[in-house]
């Protein structure tokens, strides 16, 4: 399969304040591939994930996600395609216990029954947190949550897996945990993230932002060990590296 | 009355819902249709009535035993809200003073006679109503009104207030002890502060339900809640409606207190 591919093209963005929050970016994501997405503070990680399926709409250049250019007909085909777990799980968990939360976007897709709640079970399975789906959400933990959070998006079955920030938040244990849970997905994964070893565990690729343009592109091996680029966006040597 | 006790109480009432018992166990709209019938059986007493009240809190308190909720918990809530109750019916006692009953030789008018009635039916209504929420929990409540056929744009509203003021309460417990840390004793300067409080709290919330709407774009949602079914009436639901039907009957229409009393009289003399 080689439409599961991500492409912008020029995009720049503006928010209604006059924000420029994004300035021509342009990259290509293939089938498969794992994503690194980095930057300062404030740099346009969040708004990039945005316009992956639609939320937000490029103010000039195009979004190209599988064979779909993104425009407001598109959006929701797209959405189907694109999985996305925000940085907060509080607000992506909307339902009032764990189960029909998860069950959500099956729902949605008008799958019957029985495919539904096949696909929650599995989908809570693959992180562990089959035991949670009577509870509400805010009787989980913050590793529980963002755990479910995933599930609910994985019960989508998406082509492309979008996250922002999901380390954060998390045990040294749950971090490792959703570290090895990444690296079994077979989906292309973009993954926006401060946290540079989590991005050196589970992406061959790295994408560097610095106010709204594409300043780096390249292999993870080669990024993540340039110093002198990492210090110039507020980053700094994955600690793996740091050889303290 | 402080603000962290008040918000792990109210998680208290979730807990309750996990156990495993009969009652528990009852299909929520069975729970619903009993809660609702009894309701209006209470309200429907004239504004005189007390003593044919009295037996209806056989109801709740066999819930509370069958499905195990501690007597305390709900007792507390009740007070918490009786001050409602208590103002709707103060001005009773003074504005109906004619004189109806002579108890020991105090004079009792029918302004306190119903002020009485007032506050027993608020204590059986609200106490039913918690026990409904103990015993079934919110989520099974609103799917259950769902089930029944109320539109799902009310009842997704429901499921929304209750999921998200978790959340905001635990925002505002965030900002107030944040105040709380660097008031040192002085409590903040009072007013202002409490005024930047609430504003700043409404802007965050506008800015979650943004992302949150996001979040149900992204997975689907095009103006319709979807819904899984979970329950099926059982022969026991069935049993516990018929019960609750006989028992509103039996004391609504027949002065059961007074027979007892009669019987008693009887078995005395």
């Amino acid at each position: 399969m080689s439409h599961h591919i991500v492409e912008f093209k020029n995009v720049s963005f503006c928010y209604p304040d006059g924000t420029e929050a994004l300035r021509d970016v342009s990259f290509r994501i293939t089938h498969g591939e794992s994503v690194g997405i980095i930057g300062a503070n404030g740099a346009g990680k969040s708004t990039l994930l945005l316009h992956m399926n639609g939320y937000l709409m490029p103010t000039s250049g195009t979004v190209n996600i599988g064979d779909l250019f993104l425009t407001r007909q598109t959006r929701h085909e797209i959405r189907r395609k694109v999985g996305i777990v925000f940085q907060n799980p509080d607000d992506q968990l909307f339902m009032p216990t764990v189960y029909e939360d998860v069950a959500f976007g099956p729902l949605n897709l008008c799958l019957d029954e029985t495919a539904v709640r096949a696909r929650v079970e599995f989908a809570l399975n693959l992180v562990n947190g089959l035991e949670l789906k009577n509870k509400p959400p805010h009787h989980l933990s913050c590793g529980q949550k963002s755990a479910v959070a995933i599930a609910a998006v994985m019960a989508v079955e998406p082509d492309i897996l979008a996250m922002d920030e999901p380390g954060a938040n998390l045990d040294p244990r749950s971090r490792r945990l959703l570290i090895n849970l990444l690296k079994t997905f077979q989906h292309s994964k973009i993954i926006a993230s401060h946290d540079l070893d989590l991005i050196m565990d589970v992406c061959q690729r790295c994408i560097v932002i610095k106010e709204g343009n594409v300043v780096a592109d390249g292999p993870v091996s080669a990024i993540l060990t340039d110093k002198k680029l990492l210090e110039e966006n507020n980053l700094e040597l994955p600690l793996s590296l740091q050889g303290r | 009355m402080n603000f962290d006790e008040q918000y792990y109480n109210i998680g208290l009432i979730d807990q309750l819902s996990y156990k495993d018992t009969f009652v528990h166990r009852l299909d929520p709209r069975a729970k619903l249709i009993a809660t609702l019938l009894f309701l209006f059986t209470v309200i429907s007493f004239s504004k005189y009535e007390i003593a044919a009240l009295l037996p209806f809190f056989l109801y709740p308190m066999l819930l509370m035993t069958i499905g195990e909720i501690p007597f305390m918990f709900i007792l507390r809530k009740v007070i918490l809200v009786s001050p409602f109750a208590v103002f709707i019916g103060i001005f009773n006692p003074l504005l109906d003073s004619e004189k109806i009953m002579i108890f020991n030789g105090l004079v009792i008018s029918a302004g306190w006679i119903s002020f009485l009635s007032i506050m027993i039916k608020f204590t059986l209504t609200v106490s039913t109503a918690l026990l409904l929420i103990a015993t079934t929990s919110f989520p099974g409540v609103c799917h259950g009104l769902r089930r029944l056929g109320l539109p799902s744009l009310f009842v997704s509203q429901l499921s929304f207030l209750y999921r998200y003021i978790f959340v905001l309460m635990e925002e505002t417990m965030r900002i107030v002890r944040a105040r709380n840390m660097r008031s040192y004793g002085e409590r903040g300067k009072g007013m202002k502060v409490f005024v930047r409080i609430v504003g700043t709290l409404f802007m965050r919330t506008v800015e979650r339900a943004e992302r949150i709407y996001f979040a149900m774009l992204a997975r689907g949602f095009q103006g319709d809640m979807p819904m899984l079914k979970r329950f099926r009436i059982k022969t026991a639901d069935v049993i516990f409606i018929v019960f609750v039907l006989t028992f509103l009957y039996v004391f609504r229409f027949y002065p059961a207190t007074q027979m007892l009393g009669r019987l008693v009289q009887g078995v005395i003399s």
